[in-house]
């Protein structure tokens, strides 16, 4: 039996240095979903845990300069109850309130979600459209990147190993601004994506897109942006013209491997309709139609 | 390796236990306080046979380390009867016949036991969508749905034939 240690640290500093000084590999634990399955499965050998669920601010969400912070640990549920937030941000809202059950909400969090390192991964598509940053912290004090910074390939990330992201800050919403994630799977819950989307956008008062971004999940290493689909959005309203340009963005940047849950051809042509379906939606939350799916 | 001690509260009872890092609340629970109805089925967080409620949220207790659980207060199935008496949730399950081979039971009740304390009025719909970690490979789910909205009315008060 090997020897895991556990540490719940009560201040950045201590998890910093809990990490820094362990001479073999540290995990670091917010909500477990996915840790605890890979330790029993044996695909990590910690020898120490590090909960930073004790640190205070880490879970929660509060408004700071216009936008929202969201501690890196906040479960799903508490999340998906915030009403301000999900007013302002459904996209990301609905996107990791698509990660597994109701059990699994009371525990998963984006930072785990991220960090975890799927290219699959439901809120990070969402996370990345948002323009989302994270708060860093480690040995060398705190840095603030771009959320689509932090993951480098299937499990891997950035980050060095006494870091530890301690939240995410949005940016404010000008008005006439929202946000849709959608994903593909053959049915209707409790599923990993076939293909995921997230879009971001602003429109002007005549409806017109103003600024935008455009995640894909699920079709290349890791969580990609799409410039050139979120390009095609801006400066035009949802015609049919740009539906087909932004399809044939999405399906350009795909570079999905065939596995079980699709093919590369099924893939690439699955990243088009999506991001022609997530942009109709969150053109009409822009615009103040609810639950809009009209196109 | 030295154990962890951890203080909890489960089923209102404060309660005391020694745990190694990598056992799960479920081994916890299971193999050292005694309580033996949260089942482990996948021990990876999709059955939800282990579920119990967690200060106030349903959780997988095959995905909680025991030595997480320091300073919580849990409910298992063990805590949702009043003594003798049934609660609701597990009399109607019985008069539906909600069950078959009994494994996935304890994680059903206990969810639905979290689903109306959250929401005393579900829709069928809201229902299944609460219940979806829940696996019953018996039951086809319609006679635990049937269980779980005739629970919920007469937790409303609203008592049907």
């Amino acid at each position: 039996m090997s020897s895991l240690s556990y540490a719940a640290p009560t201040s950045v500093d201590d998890a910093v240095k809990l990490l820094a000084g362990s001479s073999g590999l540290a995990k670091v634990l917010s909500g477990g979903t996915d840790l605890l399955v890979q330790l029993r499965s044996g695909r990590v050998k910690p020898e120490l845990i590090v909960d930073t669920k004790k640190i205070p601010g880490i879970i929660g969400i509060r408004e700071e300069n216009g936008g929202f912070v969201i501690g890196a640990g906040t479960p799903g549920a508490v999340v998906e109850a915030h009403a301000g937030l999900t007013a302002a941000w459904p996209g990301l809202v609905e996107a990791l309130d698509l990660i597994g059950s109701t059990q699994i909400q009371g525990r998963c969090s984006l930072a785990g979600n991220l960090c975890n390192g799927s290219p699959a991964a439901d809120s990070v598509p969402a996370l990345f459209a948002a323009n989302a940053i994270a708060v860093v912290v480690g040995s060398k004090g705190r840095r603030e990147i771009p959320v689509e910074q932090i993951p480098t390939g299937p499990g891997r990330t950035s980050l060095a190993k006494d870091e530890f992201i301690l939240e995410f800050k949005l940016p404010p919403r000008p008005a006439r601004s929202s946000d849709a994630y959608l994903r593909f799977i053959p049915r209707t819950e409790m599923d990993i994506a076939v293909v995921g989307c997230g879009v971001s956008l602003t429109l002007d008062a005549k409806g017109v897109c103003t600024a935008a971004r455009v995640a894909l999940g699920a079709v290349a290493p890791t969580v990609i942006m799409v410039p050139a689909a979120a390009a095609a959005l801006i400066g035009h309203t949802l015609d049919a013209d740009t539906l087909a340009k932004l399809d044939a963005a999405a399906q350009a940047a795909a570079k999905p491997i065939s596995d079980k849950r699709g093919t590369i051809e099924y893939r690439t042509k699955i990243a088009g309709v999506l991001a022609r379906r997530t942009a109709a939606i969150a053109f009409d939350r822009a615009a103040g139609i609810k639950n809009g799916k009209a196109h | 390796m030295a154990k962890s001690y951890v203080s909890a509260t489960i089923n209102g009872e404060s309660s005391e236990f020694l745990c190694e890092t990598q056992q799960t609340l479920l081994d916890v629970l299971r193999d050292v306080v005694g309580l033996t109805g949260s089942k482990e089925g996948c021990a990876s967080g999709d059955c939800g046979a282990c579920s119990v409620i967690m200060d106030g949220r349903l959780v997988c207790s095959c995905l909680v380390l025991g030595v997480e659980a320091e300073g919580t207060s849990i409910t298992t199935i063990e805590g949702i009867a009043t003594g003798e008496k049934l609660h609701p949730v597990q009399q109607k399950f019985l008069e539906h016949a909600a069950l078959q081979c009994g494994f996935c039971t304890p994680g059903l009740i206990v969810a639905t036991k979290a689903l109306l304390d959250e929401n005393p009025n579900p829709t069928e719909t809201e229902a299944r969508y609460w219940l979806a970690g829940n696996l019953c490979r018996c039951t086809g789910y319609d006679k635990v749905i049937r269980a779980v909205m005739d629970a919920a009315a007469e937790l409303r008060g609203e008592t049907v034939g």
